[in-house]
This record gives C-alpha cells, structure tokens and sequence, in this order.
C-alpha cells in the first residue's frame, strides 16, 4: 500500500530581511502517513510542529525537500512544487486545516460558516443535505442552538474552536491536519473533539494532529513524533 | 461515476481550463526609453530611468486568471497596480504586451491590437470595471438608473423596460433602494456612488471583473457589504476577478492568489494565505508587517 503523504528530508527556514537573520522552522523531516492512519506530533512550543502542517498546507513555502501526496483528483504529487490551482483544488476538496484559530469571514452567522464548508463539499444541488449535516454538526458539538445566527465574534474562545473544528471537520477531507484543535478546550469539549476524530478514523480519514497534552491521545495515535529544535528527536 | 473517471474529470477540469484573462509581457512607459533601461536588468530609480528619464510605470508584468478566481494585486502608491489595470481595460495604450480574453473571440488574439470599435465592444461585453473614484466610472448628473442603461444600451439592448427592470435589479443587488434608483449619483454619498459603479459594471453579466481599490475611502460598514457582494457576484456567477487594493485585509478577505507589485514589477506571487504568512521578498516582508 502506498503512503498516503510521505514527506522527504523537508527543511524551511524563514529569512528576516528586516532584521538580516534566519530562522530556522523545521529541518530534515522526514515521514509517512498510511491511508486511514492518525500520527500526532508532539514538542515544546517553538519546535517547529506548526511549519510542518503549514508546509503541508502550503501557507508555508517548503524551502527543499518534498511532501508527496496521493491525491483522489490527481495521483501522486508534490505539495512542495505543484502548481497554486491544484494546492487550491485539494484545500477545497481532499486536505483539511484546523488551527487553534477561528479563521472565517466576519459577517457571517455560525451557521453560515459551517455551511458554506459544507456546500464546498457536498454542492448546491445537495443543499438540503449540507443544511441537515450542519445543524448534525452544530449539534454534536453543543453549539447552542440560540447562536446559530450570531456571529462567531462574541463567542467565547472553546465556542470558536468547536465552530472551527465543525467547518473542516464537515467536509469529510481524505487529509486532515489538526494544529493543536484542543489547546484552548475545556474537558467536556475536548472529549467531544476526541469522540469526533475516533469517528472520523472509523471511517478512514487520515490524520495529522500536533498536541501538547500527551494523555488526550492515548489510544488514538497509530504513530508519534517528538520534534525538538525542528527536528525530529 | 467511478472513482476513476471522477478523477479523471477532476484533472481535465483544472489542467484544460482555460483562463479566462491571460495577461504576458505588459509593459508601461512614459518616455521614449533608451538602450540603457531597455535592458531586462535595467538599473533604475525606483521606476525612473536615469539616463533618459522614462518612466517605467508597468514592467514585463503576466499573470493569468481563471474563471470563479479572484487574483489579488498589492503594492503601493505608485507600484504600477493601477496603470496596470488602464493598460488591460484600455483606458490607457500599453507600450507592450499581450492579454488575451476567452470570452473573446476564445481569446484568441491579443485584445490591445484591435481597432478602437472591436476594443469598444470588448469593454462593454467583456469587462467590467469599477475605479477607485467614481467620477471615472460614471456620469454624475444622469440618473443612477440611466447610467445602467447606458452601459446595456452600449452593448445592444434597446427595449427600455428590460433596461428598466435590469436596472432596478441591479440596484437591489447593491443595496440602493429604488426610491433612489431616478436620482443621479452626484446626490449620493461616496459608498452609494460606489455600489451603484459595481451595479453598473455588472449590467452586462461580464465574465471578467477588474475592481481597482473598490473599498478605499469607504466607511467600514459600507465596505463590508461591498466585500460581501464582491464574493456574492464570484460564488454565484463564476466570474474571474482581478482585485487592486493596497489594504491587505481586503486582499486577505477576497483572492485565491496574490501578486505584489514594487516600482512597476511583480515582484512576488502566490497563494494569498502564503503571501501574508511566510512573505520571501523583503518588499512583502516589509508590507506585512507594516499591517496594525
């Protein structure tokens, strides 16, 4: 069976050309993620977890090495050097990102986020089914249903996250990368996040998660990292 | 379907697409040039030749962009954004270049070599635009819904009560409220004047968009609802944009794909999300950070 992500020897350093110094992210990563296998990545802040997902997502350009793919649309392919339209095309449809972060359009109702993701995914014509899938999605992570039409903006960080994790979460993605999903969760919230990704694992999506709290991915991990000063200890 | 043959689509669709403005080689002078700046390395002053004293307002600028996509262009005063967009929408007479449009005769020419007639049509069928002052985009004393019709009469309508109910439509789309629709722009405040420029623009369903600093000058609310249409028109008519701004929240909030521009060239590219958060020119760097 062929990998489904198998990155090769990836470094990335960031060059401050204000200040003349470079930074370094990550260097000589290198590992691969079987189809329907969930691998976290551990580390102290500042090791370099978050250039990986990033790189992999393409937010980061890789500096050297490579990040290959087995992509539905397009068979293998590097992630480092594709073309934007395809990096573009798999965001939309194969490779999800969940950061610590909400990162929606103000304006929109909580609602509205979930479904748009959910349209992207399932298409217009099937609009009464991405409605049924995001009011299933709100529910099972306790968005009250009071708040549907507010915007995310007055919601309380956990609010957010959970709200941020249902809008990628929604799309079923082939690739799933989590930067840190927990970190800002209370107990309950977590172990709805957790009941989530071992739903999603049941039902072959592979993963890529970085944590900070070992005990919450006991058991689910099939694979573990420790990054220590980009690389891996 | 089979999994197969899905992807199979999948890869016909994003490989054989074609785009819907193809832009290559466009270039801007005012002066005459000589051999010393007409190198491809040129040394110059910013944009200013030192020898002769052109000026190099747009330099050996190309880029594509694809139907649904909206393509951001950054930079400062005076980077050449705009007189980029004059060059494409032929306001202005680019020195070189190519730009080709699909809907156009399948893009098969360069559009800047048509006659001023076919180039007329181009710009009342193919493109619309909507400048940062609208003074330049629309007639101040004509009624908002005269300056409607004017575009679609421009590009073949003649029945009045199609232009009239188009018009009225239009103006709902943005926000105007039809007690306004008769009185002229000149009686509207610079958000209204704005709203109805983009009503304008899209009176004949064009397939591409070039909006130049469309939110500049806007108060944030009348903003964000220009924001909204713009991703409105993009998600429910598929049209191809190219997005001038020098406010990097609106370039965050609306492209795929970004170019920065500095003294006339690009001088970096890629995924919006990228250019914002690991920019490589210190240009983009000085740019992004300089964001409060």
């Amino acid at each position: 069976m062929r990998p489904l992500l198998s990155i090769q020897d990836l470094s990335k350093s960031f060059v401050l050309h204000n200040v003349g110094r470079t930074v370094t992210g990550c260097s000589h990563i290198s590992f691969d993620i079987m189809p329907g296998e969930f691998v976290g990545i551990t580390g102290r802040s500042g090791s370099g977890k978050s250039t990986i997902l990033r790189c992999i997502y393409r937010t980061n350009l890789p500096e050297s090495g490579s990040i290959v793919y087995d992509s539905a649309a397009f068979g293998t392919i590097d992630l480092c050097t594709c073309d934007e339209r395809r990096v573009l095309y798999l965001r939309k449809n194969e490779i999800g990102y969940v950061s610590q972060f909400l990162d929606a359009l103000p304006r929109q109702s909580a609602y509205d986020i979930v479904l748009k993701s959910a349209l992207e995914t399932f298409g217009v014509e099937e609009a009464e089914h991405a409605r049924e899938q995001t009011e299933a999605m709100l529910r099972h992570f306790n968005i009250d249903e009071n708040h549907w039409e507010l915007f995310p903006r007055t919601f309380s960080g956990g609010e957010k996250l959970r709200l941020n994790i249902a809008a990628a979460m929604i799309k079923r993605p082939r690739l799933l990368l989590l930067d840190e999903p927990t970190a800002s969760l209370d107990n309950a919230s977590k172990l709805k996040v957790r009941e989530l990704i071992e739903q999603l694992k049941g039902q072959g999506t592979t993963m890529l998660g970085i944590f900070h709290d070992l005990e919450f991915m006991e058991g689910l991990c099939d694979k573990e990292f420790n990054m220590q000063k980009g690389m891996m200890a | 379907m089979t999994d197969m043959e899905q992807a199979r689509r999948v890869e016909a669709d994003v490989d054989s697409c074609d785009p819907c403005l193809s832009v290559s080689h466009l270039s801007l002078r005012f002066g005459a040039g000589c051999p010393s700046c007409m190198a491809p390395d040129a040394a110059l002053e910013r944009n200013v030749c030192p020898v002769c004293g052109t000026v190099h307002a747009v330099r050996d600028v190309s880029f594509d962009v694809y139907p649904g996509e909206i393509v951001g262009i950054v930079g400062e005063s005076g980077s050449g954004k705009s007189s980029l967009m004059k060059c494409i929408y032929f306001d202005q007479d680019a020195s070189e270049g190519d730009v080709r449009a699909l809907p156009f005769d399948g893009g098969a020419g360069n559009i800047l070599d048509l006659s001023s007639q076919h180039k007329r049509r181009v710009r009342n069928t193919v493109f619309g635009m909507v400048y940062q002052n609208p003074y330049l985009g629309l007639r101040m004393d004509f009624s908002s819904l005269s300056n409607i019709a004017e575009q679609m009469i421009a590009s073949g309508e003649r029945r009045v009560d199609a232009m009239c109910e188009r018009g009225y439509e239009l103006l709902g789309e943005v926000n105007i409220p039809a007690r306004r629709a008769k009185d002229a722009p000149a009686l509207f405040s610079g958000g209204m004047q704005q709203r109805v420029q983009i009503a304008k623009a899209l009176s004949n369903n064009p397939p591409i968009l070039l909006l130049d600093e469309v939110t500049t000058g806007l108060d944030l609310s009348v903003q964000a609802s220009v924001l909204d249409l713009i991703l409105r028109i993009r998600r429910d008519y598929g049209v191809g944009m190219v997005v001038v701004s020098h406010d990097l929240g609106v370039i965050r909030m609306l492209a795929d794909r970004t170019l920065v521009m500095l003294d006339g060239r690009v001088v970096e590219r890629g995924l919006t999300d990228q250019i914002l958060e690991d920019p490589q020119h210190p240009y983009t760097q000085q740019l992004v950070y300089s964001l409060i």
